[in-house]
């Protein structure tokens, strides 16, 4: 009776929501669509066509010069780090909070987002304020001879902490709604600490880490207000492919410049495709999950 | 099943991140050769290209070794604050001896007598402060007079970030000076009605001549003489034209070896060498084809020289008592640019 009357004042509000005319739908979507196209299509497109104004030897050419190659390198080097780093402590982070009680849980859950809410630039300066010469920890790292920042170790720390949230907040949801029961009944079954998450937790969110990764990495290649902080833009050495791109802008070398920037527009399309894919695979998983 | 796969995935990630690490640390053993740091500001990129591929090479020649000179740009405050912040400079080649100062102060890795160490206050080559119009000069710009007239969009960096802009504000003020007979009350009036002129402040030289040449803001851009050439250069010979005024300003970009740093690094000889090679006749050849003043203009080429128009220069030192003075005075916090300058909102 009551599910009746439910769905009888459910009909009269479906229909209202689709009661506008073709018309108007049809003005809405493409609107819709050219504010796509101005504020994302059209710069994407740019990008390429700046860089192959000289053709495609010039653009081979910026590609390959020695500089350009070791801001890839590094890039690339960095990434290799910060991505794994962040997997690790993301999933522990993420693990804790999901499956256990304890206090200050609040506070860590609230840590994990401090990144997304601290603008790049404070946390490039916050290692500078530590490890520069000048900061709390300098003149120990002076002594004993290790550089920290203007060097790898600095990038890479940058880089870590801008890109922290990502795998913990996307795996976090998915082991929210999982619950521990699944992992209590493999411990009551005998499995060991590590079986239980090598068995049952980590292929339940194995999706959820590679989303993670993957934006993780979008980031982490990206990145520019932190790393500019703490790179000392040393070219060949500390400069990374976002900087380089600056570097090169700044020199009136645009063509090199959109040439580099458009390995990092084919990194956004990869990463597109790639996220697109796994949604939908995702999305899958997350049904299958919640029928049983 | 998937654990298994999922362990060979950690596994290659793993492999991936060692093969990297060993990576970062064979590319850092790899360093057989000398590395110089030098840390410039903005304008002087092409010009440190070239001297660099000629020090290297005479480097060489006279001792065998092969030597990597590396750069780091940006505005010339900042890069002071880097190198203050630890960054492991061999040189420091900056806008103005005040940065220099600020990092001789502020980390003892330079002496406080840096300036007397080489010739010419330390400065291989000088520069002075011009005007880039668009073609045709269609505002009819002729002097600093004409850039504090209503409809004159003027472009120049933010003094308070930008070597290069505290030359600007200092020619200007200089000018105003002697067109004024020294009466200070006029001299204000003229400066707040010249920076009122101003729609943009960019923080570095570099981004001022992007804004004006680039993004096609304003009707004149005060410039370093080189970055007033090197736009017209870059842009396209005959959009531009430089305007020299009446009169403008020495501005002496100086060099300094960081002690500090080259000692520990064991670099002091070459990095001696490489300020030393600034003053020989091939650099100061360089120096001039590259559009700065050589201070040794006899070495240089004829051709390249023909572009200096003879200007009368006010000095730092003479006409504004120093930069121990003139900074605080006009740039410090509440400092006459502080007072004239009212943002547009």
């Amino acid at each position: 009776m009551s599910d009746l009357a439910l769905a009888q004042t459910d009909a009269p509000v479906r229909r209202s929501v689709r009661s506008e005319g073709p018309v108007a739908r049809a003005a809405l979507i493409g609107l819709a669509l050219l504010f796509l196209a101005l504020v994302l299509g059209f710069p994407l497109v740019s990008v390429f066509v700046e860089a192959l104004r000289k053709g495609w030897d010039a653009y081979h050419e910026a590609l390959v010069e020695p500089d350009a190659l070791a801001a890839v390198r590094l890039t690339l080097l960095v990434a290799a780090i910060a991505v794994p780093v962040n997997v690790v402590v993301g999933l522990a982070a993420a693990w804790a909070i999901a499956k256990f009680e304890f206090r200050g849980k609040a506070l860590l859950t609230s840590l994990i987002d401090l990144p997304f809410s601290v603008s790049p630039v404070v946390s490039g300066l916050v290692y500078v304020l530590l490890f520069g010469a000048q900061g709390l920890l300098g003149p120990w790292l002076k002594a004993h001879g290790i550089e920290i920042i203007f060097a790898l170790p600095g990038i890479v720390l940058a880089t870590i902490f801008v890109t922290f949230p990502f795998v913990a907040r996307e795996v976090l949801p998915v082991m929210q709604a999982q619950g521990a029961a699944e992992e209590e009944a493999a411990l009551m079954l005998g499995a060991s600490g590590w079986r239980t998450f090598w068995t049952i937790t980590l292929p339940n969110v194995k999706w959820g880490v590679l989303y993670g990764v993957l934006l993780c990495n979008a980031r982490a290649m990206g990145e520019f207000g932190a790393v500019s902080v703490v790179s000392g833009r040393i070219r060949g050495l500390t400069t990374t492919v976002p900087l380089h791109v600056e570097i090169l802008y700044n020199e009136y070398n645009t063509v090199a410049a959109f040439a580099v920037a458009s390995l990092l527009a084919l990194l956004a399309l990869i990463t597109l495709v790639l996220k697109t894919l796994l949604e939908w695979r995702y999305a899958d998983e997350l049904s299958a999950g919640a029928k049983h | 099943m998937t654990r298994k796969r999922l362990r060979r995935l950690f596994d290659h990630a793993l492999a991936v991140t060692v093969v990297a690490f060993c990576f970062a640390i064979a590319s850092g053993a790899r360093a057989q050769t000398v590395e110089l740091l030098n840390v410039s500001y903005d304008p002087t990129r092409e010009l440190y290209r070239a001297i660099n591929a000629a020090f290297a090479q005479e480097w060489k020649a006279k001792t065998g070794q092969t030597v990597t000179i590396r750069q780091s740009h940006g505005g010339s405050g900042a890069q002071a604050r880097t190198v203050i912040d630890g960054l492991n400079a061999d040189v420091v080649t900056l806008a103005l001896g005040g940065d220099i100062d600020a990092i001789a102060q502020r980390t003892r890795k330079i002496p406080a007598d840096w300036q007397t160490r080489l010739p010419h206050n330390s400065s291989p080559y000088t520069s002075t402060i011009v005007f880039l119009v668009r073609k045709g000069n269609p505002k009819g710009i002729k002097d600093w007079g004409d850039l504090a007239k209503p409809g004159v969009g003027v472009v120049t960096p933010n003094p308070k970030t930008s070597g290069g802009a505290r030359w600007n504000y200092l020619a200007a003020w200089a000018w105003a000076k002697k067109a004024y007979g020294g009466d200070e009350t006029k001299v204000r009036a003229y400066i707040a009605a010249l920076f009122g002129n101003v729609s943009v402040l960019d923080t570095g030289a570099r981004g001022a001549t992007t804004t004006f040449a680039q993004r096609g803001i304003g009707d004149v851009l005060l410039a370093w003489e080189n970055e007033a050439y090197l736009a017209g250069e870059e842009f396209g010979a005959g959009r531009f034209e430089i305007v020299t005024p009446s009169l403008s300003i020495l501005a002496e970009p100086p060099v300094a070896l960081v002690d500090g740093n080259a000692d520990a690094k064991k670099t002091r000889e070459v990095a001696q060498a490489y300020l030393e090679f600034l003053y020989t006749p091939k650099a100061q050849a360089i120096i001039a084809k590259n559009h700065y003043r050589p201070i040794r203009p006899e070495t240089a080429d004829p051709k390249d020289l023909a572009q200096f128009k003879p200007i009368e220069l006010v000095t730092i030192d003479k006409d504004f008592g120093g930069w121990a003075k003139a900074q605080p005075e006009h740039f410090g916090d509440g400092g006459t640019f502080d007072q004239l300058y009212k943002p547009k909102r």
